[in-house]
């Protein structure tokens, strides 16, 4: 238990903010991927074979390479990206990217295609009635899709959504690799300079597991809300 | 684009995908029986034994497998008595923790998955099995468990290729398989793209063959 003390004689506040900084990349992460989902879900429904074969690709792509290896490609590559694109506009001083913008976006990108395959799914078990009755409604195409069918939408992706978000949190582990301080980083740190791995460790797991637990309670809530009147 | 460190790179990766490969493989086969285990004692109605099950299936689902493997590799050689046993063989060698890791992950997906297709096999069936007088062992062996593994098959291909993305983890414990060779080649070359395209070619074509193994399985054993 000492070595779980607050201050400067245990672990306790540095874990802490570890845990908050897991929250922090997992809530952008998933952010960033809902971004995605909306740009590639349209996709993956569109008639056009060009915009299908793009969508498609998202997500087979992302959801058949590692994970390790799309964070490898972001952290090793993001640098040199970012100062092509910089270098394009004239900028040629070097230029570091944050560990948590990497991070985020790395998971980001692996969580929208989960993310677009549960929007695909729940769009398009969307009875075709609900399509012709908005259009009957005489609502335009913004009003049809925010009014009817995306709160339609949402009561059938939110259970499968749960799912996608306890895999972006347990994914914000590898982010560690990238040096980002979150809980996985400071177990590391700390197992290193206590020589205690087995603790720290399994305390991290217990960090985790209260995460997961803790989400799953609210989620369920949010599941209770949006299938209200069924 | 650098083409030739994309064509001499890809041997070594080549090389790296067949420990990716093994690993794979012996940690679904364990994996498989443990699943299997923990899906009977979660039928089971003793309720500790029940519970147990359930704790078991609760914590490896709910922690990154990350933290598995580091907890069995860093965590399991500072217990004293541990390296005084036989099994330190077994836990000193980064190949067999990273196993062990799998494999228990693998086997608490694959018993929620085997325990929901037997919970979904209807009961006339293995009543039609009674009343056939066929013993209740049989039943088990021989009508409940292979339609199980019928139910269960496009959740447990899924299973398979998360699994195969799960071995990337081993390089984190000094294992080079496919992600830890390209991940050296990278920070050699500082070539991310390069490397990537290649690899990632490599596990999805590993995705597309386990993919479509999985469904030519499901319409062989389909019912119709």
């Amino acid at each position: 238990m000492e070595l779980l003390a607050f201050g400067k004689t245990g672990w306790g506040d540095e874990l802490f903010i570890a845990t908050l900084m897991t929250i922090a990349v997992s809530i952008t992460a998933m952010i960033i991927g809902f971004f995605f989902a909306l740009i590639f879900t349209p996709l993956k429904l569109s008639k056009n074979k060009f915009f299908n074969f793009v969508g498609n690709s998202y997500t087979t792509v992302i959801r058949g390479v590692p994970e390790l290896l799309v964070i490898y490609l972001f952290f090793f590559g993001g640098t040199g990206a970012v100062m092509y694109v910089a270098s394009i506009f004239g900028y040629n001083e070097y230029i570091e990217i944050n560990a948590f913008i990497t991070g985020a976006f790395a998971i980001g990108i692996i969580s929208g295609a989960y993310s677009t395959e549960v929007f695909r799914g729940a769009i398009q078990s969307i009875d075709k009635g609900q399509f012709e009755a908005a259009k009957t409604l005489g609502l335009n195409k913004f009003g049809q899709f925010f009014k009817i069918i995306l709160p339609q939408t949402l009561r059938l992706a939110i259970p499968n959504l749960s799912n996608v978000w306890q895999i972006t949190l347990k994914d914000t582990s590898l982010i560690s690799v990238t040096g980002l301080v979150e809980i996985m980083r400071q177990s590391y740190i700390a197992a290193g300079s206590t020589r205690d791995p087995l603790f720290f460790y399994s305390f991290a797991a217990v960090l985790y597991l209260l995460l997961t637990f803790l989400s799953m309670k609210i989620i369920n809530r949010l599941e209770l809300k949006y299938s209200r009147g069924y | 684009m650098d083409l030739e460190l994309m064509i001499n790179s890809l041997p070594k990766l080549l090389n790296a995908a067949l420990i990716t490969l093994k690993l794979l493989s012996v940690s679904l086969i364990i994996g498989l029986f443990i699943g299997l285990l923990f899906a009977i004692l979660r039928l089971n109605k003793n309720i500790i034994v029940n519970k147990f099950a359930y704790g078991y299936s609760y914590v490896f689902r709910g922690t990154p497998l990350l933290v598995q493997i580091f907890i069995i590799y860093f965590g399991l050689g500072q217990i004293e008595y541990l390296r005084s046993t036989f099994l330190w063989i077994i836990l000193k060698e980064p190949y067999w923790c990273a196993i062990i890791a799998f494999a228990l992950n693998t086997g608490a997906y694959t018993s929620e998955i085997l325990r929901s297709a037997f919970q979904t096999i209807k009961p006339g069936i293995i009543e039609a099995g009674k009343s056939l007088g066929i013993s209740s062992n049989i039943i088990f062996y021989k009508i409940q468990i292979p339609i199980a593994i019928r139910q269960s098959l496009p959740a447990y291909g899924n299973e398979i290729i998360l699994m195969m993305k799960g071995t990337s983890l081993a390089s984190t414990v000094t294992i080079m398989d496919l992600t830890g060779v390209a991940k050296y080649i990278i920070s050699t070359t500082f070539k991310p793209v390069e490397v990537f395209i290649v690899a990632g070619s490599i596990y999805l074509f590993m995705t597309f063959i386990i993919h479509n193994v999985i469904k030519f399985l499901e319409k062989k054993y389909s019912f119709n």
